[in-house]
């Protein structure tokens, strides 16, 4: 018999923990420059398409698939999707579903325990009279393992087990008194957070602590539709992209909370109302806050440079010092809020990824909760020290490109087709409308049967064989050459060799060639967890079998 | 702000915003199912162990 007796508490708290495994920090950092890299207003139409024809119907698939893992006492991916398909391999596929998430864990508690971080950097002070290189600075310092500013040694390692220690204390508290007691928390809070900060990032007046332009600057350059771009396969694919990361499918880990609702109960409107909440987040509040507050301070040229590494650098870099622009007081709040806020988003979805493992070492070893969580917590210690020991060398990069980025759309893919194919369509409709509070429109059957696999494909076709520089036109006319950004090229490691053939500094030639190394034992060590954890599956299926479970 | 971003932001976010407020309302205002259910903080209510009529 299985050790996983857990429950929900209530089923607004459910909606809350789903929409916190949503709502992450790719919501506040990623979504504003996805929109200026993609053709600004022009960007949430596709996205928003995305969202109907792909978001929603993967967040129906993955609630769907956990309900009915859930009536066989499944509470992880391999053996929900065993439950759905006769071939063996299935559950070979269903390891995404847990690998995913500690990989993704390693790195992303780092992010979040930097959060933590400037939290209480934020409470002391250690910004106040910095300008902005000084802010700067103590991010890379912070990053690369420097000085400490609290004469800790090592500090950001301390966060990290801080940060880690807390997921897996409250992991071990249990779905309704740990995770979904934080989520009651900290959605709230993370909202009124963000509605104080849009607040802020709408309201920036030229001339007026020290602020260069008026919210609308950075406002237009968010929303002003270029609708050129709209015919662009590369913003399509961008948008795409945006609705995997944004909605957490492909993951695993909405799979294992819905395991836990039975099967009267709804789970069409549950997905319905998490996965709009993660857009108000994401459209509403992260649309008005990095951009407009930093254009509002920085000017057009600055940010656009700026958001060419990513929304990191400007959350981390600029904002502690922009707040201050507001006055000493204001300027603690407003960090406190922003990093709060970061934070919030942050643990709710590491909570989320600890679930698998815990439910699947509960299923098929009888584990109990409180070792099951805390051997997630050492796992993702072990497999996340080297981001933080090797961050300068791209290993957090090699994590979130295999883990938190090809691997969503490959698990995805598997899923819609396992979903619509092989379990099959009428019975996948009838798992989804089965106790919905909502009438499920009867065109969404079609869409989850031909329009969702299609787009999976072409968004992995789009990333495995990515023309140069994005110019499908001249791809397609016949001349394609690969980007270094495609799959292939990034597996073959053309821009590292590339950059290493025109290096002529000794200097440059050495770190390129520690950094070759270190990202190819990134993905020997990625790969090797991944075949770990198919081998416990495979013991966990022999186990079954000799206990006539199967 | 120029008319045409000011356009697609404002549709954006009433969009997002109102559709956000009716799902999470009708999640609120949808009885629930009669125990057992998959929700264990409702267990003790009164009314609730037997089938609704």
């Amino acid at each position: 018999m299985s050790a996983n007796k857990e429950s929900w508490g209530s089923r607004v708290g459910l909606i809350l923990a789903m929409a916190g495994n949503a709502v992450g920090l790719g919501n506040f950092l990623r979504f504003p420059v996805q929109a200026v890299q993609n053709g600004g207003g022009a960007f949430i139409i596709p996205y928003l398409i995305c969202f109907l024809v792909m978001g929603i119907p993967l967040l129906w698939i993955e609630w769907s698939m956990g309900r009915f893992g859930g009536k066989f006492g499944h509470h992880s991916t391999p053996f929900i999707v065993d439950t759905m398909g006769k071939n063996r391999l299935w559950k070979y596929i269903g390891v995404f579903g847990i690998w995913t998430n500690i990989a993704v864990a390693a790195y992303y508690c780092y992010i979040e325990s930097w959060t933590l971080s400037y939290v209480f950097h934020s409470i002391i002070g250690t910004f106040s009279g910095m300008d902005q290189e000084a802010v700067s600075n103590f991010f890379g310092e912070y990053t690369s393992l420097g000085t400490s500013t609290l004469g800790i040694p090592y500090e950001p390692i301390v966060f990290y087990v801080l940060c880690l220690l807390l997921n897996t204390w409250i992991l071990s508290q249990g779905l309704s008194s740990g995770v979904e007691r934080v989520a009651k928390i900290g959605m709230p809070l993370l909202i009124l957070f963000g509605l104080f900060l849009a607040f802020k990032g709408v309201t920036i007046t030229a001339g007026v602590n020290g602020a260069i332009n008026d919210s609308s600057v950075g406002l237009n350059f968010l929303w002003t539709p270029n609708f050129d771009q709209l015919w662009s396969p590369t913003v399509w694919l961008a948008a795409a992209g945006q609705i995997f990361f944004t909605l957490s499918v492909g993951m695993g880990t909405v799979h294992c909370y819905a395991s836990y609702v039975r099967s009267k109960d709804d789970i069409a409107l549950n997905a319905m109302s998490a996965g709009w909440m993660n857009e108000f987040v994401e459209v509403v509040l992260g649309g008005a806050i990095l951009i407009p507050i930093s254009i509002g301070y920085l000017g057009i040229d600055r940010v656009t440079e700026m958001v060419q590494s990513g929304g990191l650098g400007l959350a981390f870099r600029s904002l502690p010092y922009l707040f201050y622009q507001w006055g000493d007081l204001l300027g603690a709040i407003s960090g406190v809020m922003w990093f709060g806020l970061l934070f919030f988003a942050g643990i709710t979805s590491s909570l989320a990824m600890g679930t698998p493992w815990i439910g699947f070492l509960q299923d098929e070893f009888n584990w109990e909760r409180r070792s099951a969580a805390w051997s997630f917590g050492l796992f993702v210690f072990l497999l996340g020290m080297p981001t933080v020991l090797f961050f300068k060398y791209g290993v957090f990069d090699e994590y979130d490109y295999w883990a938190g980025t090809v691997s969503l759309v490959v698990f995805a893919l598997f899923e819609s087709i396992l979903f619509a194919w092989v379990f099959g369509m009428d019975r996948g409709w009838r798992e989804i409308i089965s106790g919905a509070d909502i009438n499920v429109p009867g065109i969404y059957k079609f869409i989850i049967k031909f329009i969702t696999p299609l787009l999976l494909l072409w968004v992995f076709l789009g990333s495995l064989f990515t023309p140069k520089g994005g110019d499908w036109g001249a791809a397609m006319s016949g001349t394609w050459v690969l980007d270094n950004s495609s799959i292939i090229n990034k597996l073959k490691n053309i821009d590292l060799k590339e950059k290493l053939a025109a290096a002529t500094d000794p200097g440059a030639i050495e770190q390129l060639q520690e950094t070759l190394f270190f990202v190819n034992a990134s993905r020997i060590l990625l790969l090797a967890v991944w075949l770990c954890l198919a081998l416990l599956v495979y013991i966990a299926y022999k186990k079954r079998v000799r206990e006539g479970r199967i | 702000m120029n008319t045409s971003a000011l356009i697609v932001m404002l549709t954006t976010i009433a969009l997002v915003t109102f559709l956000m407020i009716y799902f999470f309302m009708k999640v609120i205002n949808t009885p629930p199912r009669p125990e057992p259910d998959s929700y264990t903080e409702n267990d003790d209510e009164v009314g609730r162990q037997v089938p609704n009529r």
